[in-house]
């Protein structure tokens, strides 16, 4: 499969949330990528760097992403001066523009809500409405910065389950920024643990379909994940 | 990716699509009862004509003033000879007269004040070089009382109808460029990086994301600049005027008209709470989209 992603030695320094210090990273077509890292280990600071945002940092490297490359933050970031189908559609052009917000917005399950505000939604409606403006852009790459921190449990399993859907559906490239080591191995194809700037694993996650052999396997996963964040995968599961 | 048929999560998962807020069996519900109840901070839904009992008890107070003669007519005639007098002036058609021509004034003043109020924030808010030249300039204007300006206005205009609607437009536009240049760069640094991510160019991201974050500042200077409009018209029109609301003032006072000076006032304060109340329709037409305490 062809590459979308293609990072050689990034080095991002002075920035607020965090240092880079040399990061090779290829992301495949249609692949599946979770980030992990503690605070500060230069999570943020490496989507930031894909998606163009981090004008005034100071670094060096080789940064290639597709042109159709689509964010979604932590918070929705919908405009509330503007009714959700104009979220949806913001920027985009062409007759079917309407048409197409009205199919993404059904595609979260928001049928019906076109005109209404964003602030009569509940935080998990706004960021679907968040995923549907992003998928509507038909992205090669998805880039999402902790997307589900701010929801509930329940809500974020949901969102799993939507995010999982969505991704098979439209096939772009994902990079999920996340510090909940359960929901990488629950969505990606493949984790990649950044710490202190660097990346210090990468694990292709390739669980059986189902049964007690999948559960050993992923809490297996996790343990080995946690051990690279430096904490005792038993004792974090114990407590 | 993988396709996860039976996931750890599939148990749980089974419950969307998304749950209904009125779930629940309908029919009376009780009262609530409980020991806690916090103190309520927000305010209780405003009636509609609620800020006119002010008003209202004042001009209570003022009539028992007059009709129990405690009040000298000459120094504030009762409200029902001004309302006679308000009357009579509009039967001989003076009110109307002078009425057209300081609204005129005012409106012209208005407009040209919030032209270059809005244009001027624009451009000192959406770039640096331009914020560099216009907002000192215009922080040293606003420094200089308008009163202070007339004299100069007069050597440069004379004392036309030219002088009088600049003087009104320079004391308009300060509000207007200041309420709107704040809230220009105050807008959400969140959204300006969506707008990057989202590919806006530049026009789309002023159109889209400026704009209306900037569109409550406008109005709220709107509202300071509409006051003031009025206020500069008062101190042009008692200026070698020979029409207008301010000339009729004048005029009064030299006759010792107590009851047109009095029409004059109410007219004034008529005039700035219409207009007023004007600029929060609009506010509240445009501003759907809010939640705030006062809404």
């Amino acid at each position: 499969m062809s590459v979308v992603v293609r990072v050689r030695d990034l080095v991002r320094r002075f920035t607020l949330k965090g240092v880079l210090n040399g990061i090779d990273l290829d992301i495949k077509a249609g692949e599946f990528v979770a980030l992990i890292g503690r605070s500060g280990s230069g999570k943020s600071t490496l989507l930031r760097a894909l998606a163009g945002l981090d004008h005034e940092a100071d670094g060096s490297g080789e940064l290639i992403v597709p042109k159709r490359l689509s964010v979604v933050f932590q918070d929705a970031r919908l405009l509330p001066w503007k009714r959700l189908i104009d979220n949806v559609v913001l920027g985009l052009d062409g007759t079917d523009v309407l048409q197409r917000g009205r199919e993404a917005l059904a595609e979260v399950e928001l049928s019906g809500r076109e005109r209404s505000w964003p602030y009569e939604l509940s935080g998990g409606e706004q960021q679907r409405v968040a995923l549907a403006r992003s998928l509507v852009r038909g992205p090669d790459l998805l880039l999402a910065d902790e997307p589900f921190g701010a929801l509930d449990a329940l809500t974020r399993l949901r969102m799993h389950g939507l995010l999982r859907r969505l991704a098979a559906t439209h096939n772009p490239a994902v990079l999920l920024v996340t510090h909940d080591v359960e929901e990488a191995i629950e969505l990606a194809d493949r984790v990649v643990v950044l710490d202190d700037g660097r990346i210090a694993g990468d694990i292709t996650v390739d669980l059986p379909q189902g049964g007690p052999e999948r559960r050993e396997r992923a809490a297996e996963l996790q343990q080995r994940l946690l051990a690279f964040l430096g904490v005792d995968g038993r004792q974090a599961i114990l407590t | 990716m993988n396709a996860h048929s039976a996931d750890i999560f599939e148990a749980r998962e089974q419950g969307s699509p998304m749950p209904s807020h009125d779930a629940g069996p309908p029919g009376p519900i009780a009262a609530p009862t409980s020991n806690h109840v916090p103190q309520r901070l927000s305010l209780s839904p405003a009636a509609a004509w609620g800020w006119l009992l002010g008003p209202g008890l004042l001009l209570l107070y003022w009539s028992v003033l007059s009709y129990g003669g405690y009040m000298d007519e000459r120094f504030l005639p009762a409200p029902w000879t001004a309302m006679e007098t308000g009357l009579d002036l509009i039967r001989d058609g003076r009110l109307p007269e002078n009425l057209a021509v300081s609204a005129g004034r005012a409106v012209q003043g208005l407009v040209l004040g919030v032209i270059v109020g809005v244009t001027l924030a624009l451009i000192s808010g959406l770039s640096q070089i331009g914020g560099y030249i216009i907002d000192g300039l215009v922080q040293l204007k606003r420094g200089i009382p308008v009163l202070a300006l007339i004299p100069f206005m007069i050597l440069w205009f004379g004392v036309g109808e030219m002088m009088k609607i600049l003087v009104i437009a320079i004391t308009v536009f300060i509000p207007i460029y200041i309420h709107t240049h704040n809230a220009l760069r105050a807008i959400d640094i969140k959204h300006v990086e969506l707008a990057e991510t989202l590919g806006l160019n530049r026009q789309q991201f002023i159109r889209h994301v400026v704009f209306p974050g900037a569109l409550p500042g406008l109005l709220l200077g709107l509202r300071f600049g509409v006051t003031s409009s009025w206020l500069a018209l008062v101190v042009v029109e008692q200026l070698n005027a020979t029409s207008g609301i301010g000339y009729m003032v004048t005029l009064a006072r030299n006759y010792a008209q107590a009851d047109v000076m009095l029409v004059g006032l109410v007219v004034y304060a008529l005039l700035g709470l219409t207009s007023d109340a004007l600029v929060r329709y609009l506010q509240r037409r445009l501003f759907a989209w809010r939640r705030t305490l006062g809404s």
